[in-house]
Protein backbone atom coordinates (compact mmCIF):
# COMPACT_ATOMS: atom_id res chain seq x y z
CA UNK A 1 0.00 0.00 0.00
CA UNK A 2 1.22 3.45 -0.91
CA UNK A 3 -0.14 5.99 1.47
CA UNK A 4 0.24 9.62 0.42
CA UNK A 5 0.54 10.72 4.02
CA UNK A 6 1.63 8.56 6.96
CA UNK A 7 -1.23 7.66 9.26
CA UNK A 8 -1.03 9.63 12.54
CA UNK A 9 -1.03 6.58 14.81
CA UNK A 10 -1.09 8.55 18.04
CA UNK A 11 -4.23 10.43 17.08
CA UNK A 12 -6.23 7.28 16.49
CA UNK A 13 -8.06 5.03 18.87
CA UNK A 14 -9.32 1.59 17.90
CA UNK A 15 -12.14 -0.22 19.63
CA UNK A 16 -10.74 -3.59 20.66
CA UNK A 17 -14.17 -5.22 20.48
CA UNK A 18 -15.22 -4.34 16.94
CA UNK A 19 -12.03 -2.89 15.38
CA UNK A 20 -13.62 0.46 14.42
CA UNK A 21 -11.16 3.36 14.10
CA UNK A 22 -11.84 6.80 15.54
CA UNK A 23 -9.80 9.96 15.84
CA UNK A 24 -8.85 10.44 19.44
CA UNK A 25 -10.47 13.17 21.46
CA UNK A 26 -9.72 12.93 25.17
CA UNK A 27 -12.90 13.10 27.23
CA UNK A 28 -13.00 15.58 30.11
CA UNK A 29 -12.76 14.24 33.65
CA UNK A 30 -15.97 12.46 34.56
CA UNK A 31 -16.98 11.93 30.94
CA UNK A 32 -16.55 8.64 29.16
CA UNK A 33 -15.66 7.87 25.59
CA UNK A 34 -17.56 4.98 24.04
CA UNK A 35 -17.30 3.24 20.69
CA UNK A 36 -19.96 4.65 18.35
CA UNK A 37 -20.35 1.31 16.60
CA UNK A 38 -20.56 -1.34 19.31
CA UNK A 39 -20.89 0.82 22.42
CA UNK A 40 -17.89 -0.48 24.37
CA UNK A 41 -16.41 1.96 26.86
CA UNK A 42 -13.01 3.15 25.64
CA UNK A 43 -11.86 5.82 28.11
CA UNK A 44 -13.21 6.78 31.55
CA UNK A 45 -10.90 9.29 33.19
CA UNK A 46 -11.61 10.31 36.77
CA UNK A 47 -10.18 12.93 39.03
CA UNK A 48 -7.57 11.54 41.45
CA UNK A 49 -8.49 8.01 40.39
CA UNK A 50 -4.91 6.84 40.93
CA UNK A 51 -4.81 7.91 44.56
CA UNK A 52 -8.25 6.43 45.25
CA UNK A 53 -7.28 3.14 43.69
CA UNK A 54 -4.08 2.95 45.74
CA UNK A 55 -6.02 3.65 48.93
CA UNK A 56 -8.61 1.01 48.08
CA UNK A 57 -5.89 -1.47 47.09
CA UNK A 58 -4.15 -1.02 50.41
CA UNK A 59 -7.41 -1.66 52.24
CA UNK A 60 -8.06 -4.75 50.11
CA UNK A 61 -4.59 -6.17 50.86
CA UNK A 62 -5.07 -5.82 54.61
CA UNK A 63 -8.60 -7.23 54.46
CA UNK A 64 -7.61 -10.24 52.35
CA UNK A 65 -4.84 -11.20 54.77
CA UNK A 66 -7.04 -10.67 57.82
CA UNK A 67 -10.10 -12.37 56.32
CA UNK A 68 -8.01 -15.39 55.39
CA UNK A 69 -6.65 -16.01 58.86
CA UNK A 70 -9.56 -15.23 61.19
CA UNK A 71 -12.45 -17.65 61.63
CA UNK A 72 -15.06 -17.14 58.97
CA UNK A 73 -18.13 -19.16 59.85
CA UNK A 74 -18.93 -21.51 62.67
CA UNK A 75 -21.77 -23.97 63.15
CA UNK A 76 -23.13 -25.86 66.08
CA UNK A 77 -25.50 -28.79 66.29
CA UNK A 78 -26.40 -30.44 69.57
CA UNK A 79 -23.21 -29.34 71.29
CA UNK A 80 -20.83 -30.20 68.47
CA UNK A 81 -19.21 -27.14 66.94
CA UNK A 82 -16.90 -26.40 64.05
CA UNK A 83 -15.47 -23.15 62.77
CA UNK A 84 -13.47 -22.53 59.61
CA UNK A 85 -11.42 -19.80 58.00
CA UNK A 86 -11.66 -18.88 54.33
CA UNK A 87 -8.42 -20.69 53.67
CA UNK A 88 -9.86 -23.85 55.19
CA UNK A 89 -13.00 -23.48 53.08
CA UNK A 90 -10.90 -23.07 49.96
CA UNK A 91 -8.85 -26.14 50.83
CA UNK A 92 -11.89 -28.32 51.52
CA UNK A 93 -11.20 -30.59 48.55
CA UNK A 94 -8.05 -31.93 50.08
CA UNK A 95 -8.28 -35.70 49.57
CA UNK A 96 -6.98 -37.51 46.54
CA UNK A 97 -7.27 -36.01 43.04
CA UNK A 98 -9.47 -33.23 44.39
CA UNK A 99 -6.37 -31.51 45.79
CA UNK A 100 -5.98 -29.79 42.42
CA UNK A 101 -9.42 -28.34 42.90
CA UNK A 102 -8.42 -27.14 46.37
CA UNK A 103 -5.48 -25.22 45.03
CA UNK A 104 -7.60 -23.75 42.22
CA UNK A 105 -10.29 -22.59 44.63
CA UNK A 106 -7.71 -21.04 46.95
CA UNK A 107 -6.17 -19.25 43.98
CA UNK A 108 -9.48 -17.96 42.65
CA UNK A 109 -10.75 -16.48 45.89
CA UNK A 110 -7.55 -15.44 47.71
CA UNK A 111 -4.36 -15.40 45.67
CA UNK A 112 -5.59 -13.98 42.35
CA UNK A 113 -7.40 -11.00 43.97
CA UNK A 114 -4.35 -10.44 46.18
CA UNK A 115 -1.92 -10.63 43.25
CA UNK A 116 -4.05 -8.20 41.26
CA UNK A 117 -4.10 -5.49 43.94
CA UNK A 118 -0.38 -5.87 44.64
CA UNK A 119 0.46 -5.59 40.93
CA UNK A 120 -1.88 -2.62 40.51
CA UNK A 121 -0.21 -0.82 43.42
CA UNK A 122 3.23 -1.61 42.01
CA UNK A 123 2.20 0.00 38.72
CA UNK A 124 0.23 2.96 40.06
CA UNK A 125 2.32 4.22 43.00
CA UNK A 126 5.20 5.56 40.83
CA UNK A 127 2.72 7.08 38.35
CA UNK A 128 0.79 8.93 41.03
CA UNK A 129 4.02 10.19 42.62
CA UNK A 130 5.21 11.42 39.18
CA UNK A 131 8.18 9.08 39.23
CA UNK A 132 9.25 7.06 36.19
CA UNK A 133 7.36 3.74 36.05
CA UNK A 134 8.66 0.89 38.15
CA UNK A 135 10.78 -1.79 36.48
CA UNK A 136 8.63 -4.18 34.53
CA UNK A 137 5.52 -2.10 35.20
CA UNK A 138 4.11 -2.85 31.75
CA UNK A 139 4.49 -6.59 32.31
CA UNK A 140 2.98 -6.27 35.77
CA UNK A 141 -0.06 -4.39 34.50
CA UNK A 142 -0.54 -6.74 31.56
CA UNK A 143 -0.45 -9.71 33.93
CA UNK A 144 -2.90 -8.01 36.31
CA UNK A 145 -5.29 -7.47 33.40
CA UNK A 146 -4.93 -11.08 32.29
CA UNK A 147 -5.87 -12.26 35.76
CA UNK A 148 -8.98 -10.12 35.81
CA UNK A 149 -11.62 -12.72 34.84
CA UNK A 150 -10.10 -15.21 37.30
CA UNK A 151 -10.63 -13.08 40.38
CA UNK A 152 -13.77 -14.56 41.89
CA UNK A 153 -14.13 -13.11 45.37
CA UNK A 154 -17.58 -11.72 44.65
CA UNK A 155 -18.79 -15.07 43.39
CA UNK A 156 -17.51 -16.72 46.55
CA UNK A 157 -19.53 -14.18 48.54
CA UNK A 158 -22.76 -15.21 46.81
CA UNK A 159 -21.73 -18.85 47.30
CA UNK A 160 -21.55 -18.15 51.03
CA UNK A 161 -25.12 -16.88 51.03
CA UNK A 162 -26.34 -20.00 49.24
CA UNK A 163 -24.36 -22.33 51.51
CA UNK A 164 -25.65 -20.56 54.63
CA UNK A 165 -29.27 -21.06 53.64
CA UNK A 166 -28.60 -24.69 52.75
CA UNK A 167 -27.00 -25.34 56.14
CA UNK A 168 -29.30 -23.19 58.26
CA UNK A 169 -32.00 -25.84 58.65
CA UNK A 170 -29.35 -28.43 59.47
CA UNK A 171 -27.47 -26.47 62.14
CA UNK A 172 -27.01 -23.07 63.78
CA UNK A 173 -24.62 -20.91 61.81
CA UNK A 174 -22.82 -17.89 63.24
CA UNK A 175 -20.52 -15.42 61.56
CA UNK A 176 -16.91 -14.87 62.59
CA UNK A 177 -15.07 -11.55 62.21
CA UNK A 178 -13.67 -12.64 58.85
CA UNK A 179 -17.16 -12.87 57.39
CA UNK A 180 -17.75 -9.14 57.78
CA UNK A 181 -14.25 -8.35 56.55
CA UNK A 182 -14.96 -10.40 53.48
CA UNK A 183 -18.25 -8.60 52.88
CA UNK A 184 -16.43 -5.22 52.89
CA UNK A 185 -13.68 -6.73 50.76
CA UNK A 186 -16.06 -7.71 47.97
CA UNK A 187 -17.49 -4.17 47.79
CA UNK A 188 -13.97 -2.68 47.62
CA UNK A 189 -12.85 -5.08 44.88
CA UNK A 190 -15.85 -4.16 42.75
CA UNK A 191 -15.20 -0.41 43.32
CA UNK A 192 -11.53 -0.77 42.43
CA UNK A 193 -12.36 -2.63 39.26
CA UNK A 194 -14.79 -0.01 38.04
CA UNK A 195 -12.77 3.12 38.87
CA UNK A 196 -9.65 2.01 37.05
CA UNK A 197 -9.35 3.50 33.54
CA UNK A 198 -7.07 1.12 31.67
CA UNK A 199 -6.51 3.48 28.77
CA UNK A 200 -5.17 6.21 31.07
CA UNK A 201 -2.85 3.79 32.86
CA UNK A 202 -1.38 2.53 29.59
CA UNK A 203 -1.05 6.11 28.37
CA UNK A 204 0.92 7.17 31.43
CA UNK A 205 3.11 4.08 31.28
CA UNK A 206 3.87 4.92 27.66
CA UNK A 207 4.46 8.67 28.00
CA UNK A 208 7.06 8.34 30.70
CA UNK A 209 8.88 5.65 28.76
CA UNK A 210 9.42 7.74 25.63
CA UNK A 211 10.47 10.88 27.51
CA UNK B 1 -32.19 -2.50 7.97
CA UNK B 2 -32.51 0.26 10.46
CA UNK B 3 -29.07 -0.36 11.77
CA UNK B 4 -27.42 -0.27 8.37
CA UNK B 5 -29.30 2.99 7.73
CA UNK B 6 -27.76 4.52 10.83
CA UNK B 7 -24.39 3.20 9.88
CA UNK B 8 -21.95 6.07 9.49
CA UNK B 9 -19.58 3.83 7.54
CA UNK B 10 -17.15 2.92 10.24
CA UNK B 11 -13.69 2.07 9.03
CA UNK B 12 -12.12 -0.96 10.60
CA UNK B 13 -8.49 -0.74 11.63
CA UNK B 14 -7.58 -3.51 9.22
CA UNK B 15 -9.01 -1.61 6.24
CA UNK B 16 -7.10 1.52 7.24
CA UNK B 17 -3.83 -0.39 7.31
CA UNK B 18 -3.30 -0.20 11.04
CA UNK B 19 -3.59 -2.73 13.82
CA UNK B 20 -4.44 -2.17 17.47
CA UNK B 21 -3.11 -4.01 20.48
CA UNK B 22 -6.09 -5.75 22.07
CA UNK B 23 -4.53 -5.44 25.51
CA UNK B 24 -3.50 -1.77 25.73
CA UNK B 25 -5.27 -0.38 22.60
CA UNK B 26 -2.11 1.27 21.20
CA UNK B 27 -2.32 1.62 17.39
CA UNK B 28 0.50 0.33 15.19
CA UNK B 29 1.10 0.04 11.44
CA UNK B 30 -0.33 -3.17 9.95
CA UNK B 31 2.02 -6.11 10.24
CA UNK B 32 3.38 -5.22 13.66
CA UNK B 33 3.93 -8.45 15.58
CA UNK B 34 4.55 -7.38 19.15
CA UNK B 35 3.17 -4.30 20.89
CA UNK B 36 6.04 -2.04 21.83
CA UNK B 37 4.07 -0.52 24.69
CA UNK B 38 2.84 -3.52 26.64
CA UNK B 39 4.63 -6.45 24.99
CA UNK B 40 1.50 -8.39 23.92
CA UNK B 41 1.43 -10.31 20.67
CA UNK B 42 -0.61 -8.48 18.03
CA UNK B 43 -2.67 -10.08 15.30
CA UNK B 44 -4.96 -8.19 12.93
CA UNK B 45 -7.42 -11.09 13.06
CA UNK B 46 -6.77 -14.26 14.92
CA UNK B 47 -7.09 -16.82 12.12
CA UNK B 48 -6.76 -19.81 14.42
CA UNK B 49 -9.17 -18.28 16.91
CA UNK B 50 -12.13 -20.40 15.86
CA UNK B 51 -10.16 -23.63 16.04
CA UNK B 52 -9.19 -22.86 19.61
CA UNK B 53 -12.74 -21.83 20.47
CA UNK B 54 -14.11 -25.15 19.21
CA UNK B 55 -11.38 -27.26 20.83
CA UNK B 56 -11.85 -25.69 24.26
CA UNK B 57 -15.62 -25.74 23.81
CA UNK B 58 -15.52 -29.48 23.16
CA UNK B 59 -13.36 -30.19 26.23
CA UNK B 60 -15.70 -28.06 28.33
CA UNK B 61 -18.71 -29.99 27.04
CA UNK B 62 -17.02 -33.35 27.68
CA UNK B 63 -16.28 -32.36 31.27
CA UNK B 64 -19.85 -31.22 31.73
CA UNK B 65 -21.23 -34.76 31.24
CA UNK B 66 -19.47 -36.45 34.21
CA UNK B 67 -20.12 -33.27 36.20
CA UNK B 68 -23.80 -34.15 36.04
CA UNK B 69 -23.66 -37.91 36.38
CA UNK B 70 -21.24 -38.23 39.31
CA UNK B 71 -22.34 -37.08 42.78
CA UNK B 72 -21.50 -33.50 43.70
CA UNK B 73 -22.03 -33.81 47.44
CA UNK B 74 -21.91 -36.69 49.87
CA UNK B 75 -23.91 -36.05 53.03
CA UNK B 76 -23.30 -38.42 55.93
CA UNK B 77 -25.52 -38.21 59.00
CA UNK B 78 -25.86 -40.54 61.98
CA UNK B 79 -28.15 -42.90 60.18
CA UNK B 80 -27.59 -42.53 56.50
CA UNK B 81 -25.20 -41.66 53.71
CA UNK B 82 -26.65 -39.71 50.83
CA UNK B 83 -25.04 -38.81 47.53
CA UNK B 84 -26.49 -36.04 45.40
CA UNK B 85 -25.83 -34.99 41.84
CA UNK B 86 -26.27 -31.32 40.90
CA UNK B 87 -29.84 -31.74 39.71
CA UNK B 88 -30.62 -34.29 42.43
CA UNK B 89 -29.46 -31.86 45.09
CA UNK B 90 -31.67 -29.12 43.70
CA UNK B 91 -34.69 -31.45 43.61
CA UNK B 92 -33.95 -32.38 47.22
CA UNK B 93 -33.95 -28.67 48.14
CA UNK B 94 -37.34 -28.18 46.51
CA UNK B 95 -38.70 -31.06 48.62
CA UNK B 96 -37.40 -29.26 51.70
CA UNK B 97 -39.19 -26.10 50.60
CA UNK B 98 -36.11 -24.05 49.72
CA UNK B 99 -37.33 -23.24 46.23
CA UNK B 100 -35.36 -19.99 45.89
CA UNK B 101 -32.02 -21.64 46.57
CA UNK B 102 -32.87 -24.54 44.29
CA UNK B 103 -33.59 -22.04 41.52
CA UNK B 104 -30.24 -20.26 42.07
CA UNK B 105 -28.40 -23.60 41.95
CA UNK B 106 -30.28 -24.75 38.86
CA UNK B 107 -29.69 -21.46 37.05
CA UNK B 108 -26.00 -21.26 37.98
CA UNK B 109 -25.11 -24.88 37.32
CA UNK B 110 -27.51 -26.06 34.63
CA UNK B 111 -29.13 -23.19 32.73
CA UNK B 112 -26.08 -20.89 32.49
CA UNK B 113 -23.59 -23.60 31.41
CA UNK B 114 -25.96 -25.01 28.77
CA UNK B 115 -26.89 -21.55 27.50
CA UNK B 116 -23.21 -20.72 27.36
CA UNK B 117 -22.35 -23.77 25.26
CA UNK B 118 -25.09 -22.83 22.83
CA UNK B 119 -24.16 -19.13 22.77
CA UNK B 120 -20.49 -19.79 22.02
CA UNK B 121 -21.37 -22.30 19.32
CA UNK B 122 -23.84 -19.85 17.79
CA UNK B 123 -21.27 -17.02 17.78
CA UNK B 124 -18.59 -19.23 16.25
CA UNK B 125 -20.95 -20.40 13.51
CA UNK B 126 -22.38 -16.93 12.88
CA UNK B 127 -19.03 -15.40 11.92
CA UNK B 128 -18.57 -18.07 9.25
CA UNK B 129 -21.90 -17.65 7.47
CA UNK B 130 -24.45 -14.83 7.09
CA UNK B 131 -26.53 -14.43 10.19
CA UNK B 132 -29.91 -12.81 10.64
CA UNK B 133 -29.00 -11.63 14.13
CA UNK B 134 -27.49 -8.14 14.09
CA UNK B 135 -23.89 -7.55 15.08
CA UNK B 136 -25.04 -5.43 17.99
CA UNK B 137 -27.02 -8.28 19.46
CA UNK B 138 -24.18 -10.72 18.89
CA UNK B 139 -21.67 -8.36 20.50
CA UNK B 140 -24.02 -8.04 23.46
CA UNK B 141 -24.40 -11.82 23.61
CA UNK B 142 -20.62 -12.20 23.63
CA UNK B 143 -20.23 -9.72 26.47
CA UNK B 144 -22.95 -11.44 28.48
CA UNK B 145 -21.27 -14.82 27.93
CA UNK B 146 -17.90 -13.44 29.02
CA UNK B 147 -19.37 -11.77 32.09
CA UNK B 148 -21.70 -14.50 33.27
CA UNK B 149 -19.46 -17.51 32.67
CA UNK B 150 -17.51 -16.96 35.87
CA UNK B 151 -20.67 -17.12 37.97
CA UNK B 152 -21.05 -20.84 37.31
CA UNK B 153 -18.22 -21.36 39.78
CA UNK B 154 -20.68 -20.57 42.57
CA UNK B 155 -21.66 -24.22 42.92
CA UNK B 156 -18.03 -25.21 43.50
CA UNK B 157 -17.73 -22.57 46.20
CA UNK B 158 -20.94 -23.73 47.87
CA UNK B 159 -19.59 -27.28 47.96
CA UNK B 160 -16.26 -25.99 49.34
CA UNK B 161 -17.92 -24.00 52.12
CA UNK B 162 -20.32 -26.77 53.07
CA UNK B 163 -17.78 -29.55 53.11
CA UNK B 164 -15.31 -27.61 55.23
CA UNK B 165 -17.95 -26.29 57.61
CA UNK B 166 -20.13 -29.36 58.13
CA UNK B 167 -17.54 -31.65 59.71
CA UNK B 168 -19.13 -32.66 63.01
CA UNK B 169 -17.43 -36.01 63.55
CA UNK B 170 -20.06 -38.71 63.92
CA UNK B 171 -23.05 -36.40 63.87
CA UNK B 172 -22.91 -35.13 60.29
CA UNK B 173 -20.34 -34.61 57.58
CA UNK B 174 -20.50 -33.25 54.07
CA UNK B 175 -17.83 -34.26 51.58
CA UNK B 176 -17.24 -33.15 48.00
CA UNK B 177 -17.93 -35.68 45.26
CA UNK B 178 -16.06 -36.37 42.06
CA UNK B 179 -18.42 -34.21 40.02
CA UNK B 180 -16.98 -31.07 41.61
CA UNK B 181 -13.65 -31.56 39.84
CA UNK B 182 -15.30 -32.09 36.45
CA UNK B 183 -17.66 -29.20 36.96
CA UNK B 184 -14.80 -26.82 37.79
CA UNK B 185 -12.89 -28.02 34.72
CA UNK B 186 -15.96 -27.51 32.54
CA UNK B 187 -16.38 -23.92 33.77
CA UNK B 188 -12.68 -23.15 33.30
CA UNK B 189 -12.58 -24.56 29.77
CA UNK B 190 -15.72 -22.71 28.65
CA UNK B 191 -14.26 -19.49 30.07
CA UNK B 192 -11.08 -20.10 28.06
CA UNK B 193 -13.19 -20.90 25.00
CA UNK B 194 -15.08 -17.60 25.29
CA UNK B 195 -11.81 -15.72 25.77
CA UNK B 196 -10.33 -17.32 22.65
CA UNK B 197 -13.14 -15.92 20.52
CA UNK B 198 -12.10 -12.80 18.59
CA UNK B 199 -15.17 -10.54 18.74
CA UNK B 200 -13.87 -8.36 15.92
CA UNK B 201 -14.90 -11.14 13.54
CA UNK B 202 -18.56 -10.43 14.32
CA UNK B 203 -18.17 -7.00 12.78
CA UNK B 204 -16.07 -8.15 9.83
CA UNK B 205 -18.92 -10.37 8.66
CA UNK B 206 -21.30 -7.41 8.80
CA UNK B 207 -19.01 -5.12 6.80
CA UNK B 208 -18.54 -7.84 4.20
CA UNK B 209 -22.30 -8.32 3.83
CA UNK B 210 -22.93 -4.61 3.51
CA UNK B 211 -20.22 -3.91 1.00
CA UNK B 212 -20.70 -6.76 -1.42
CA UNK B 213 -24.16 -5.86 -2.74
CA UNK B 214 -23.22 -2.19 -2.99
CA UNK B 215 -19.91 -2.61 -4.75
CA UNK B 216 -21.18 -4.82 -7.50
Amino acid sequence: MNNPAPIPLDELIVCTHCDAVFTLRRPATGERATCARCGSVLITPRRKAGLQIIAVSLAITILIIAATVFPFLSISVAGATNSVSILAAALAFSDGPLIALSLTTAALIIFVPLARVLLTMYVLVPIVLDHPPARGATHAFRFAEKLRPWSMAEIFALGCAVALIKISDLADVSFGPAFWMFAVLVVLIVIQDNVLCRWSVWKSLDKTKTL
Amino acid sequence: MEISGQNQNFISARDLGVVACTRCTQVWPAGTQICDRCGSTIVARDEKSLQRVWALWLVGLMCYVPANTYPMLQTRTLLSVQEDTIVGGAVELIHHGAVGIAVIILIASVVIPLAKFMAIAFLAISVMRPSSVSSHHRQLLYEVVEYIGRWSMIDIFVVAIMSSLVQLNTLAAVNPGRASLFFALSVIFTMLSAQAFDSRMIWDAQTRQERNPRDE
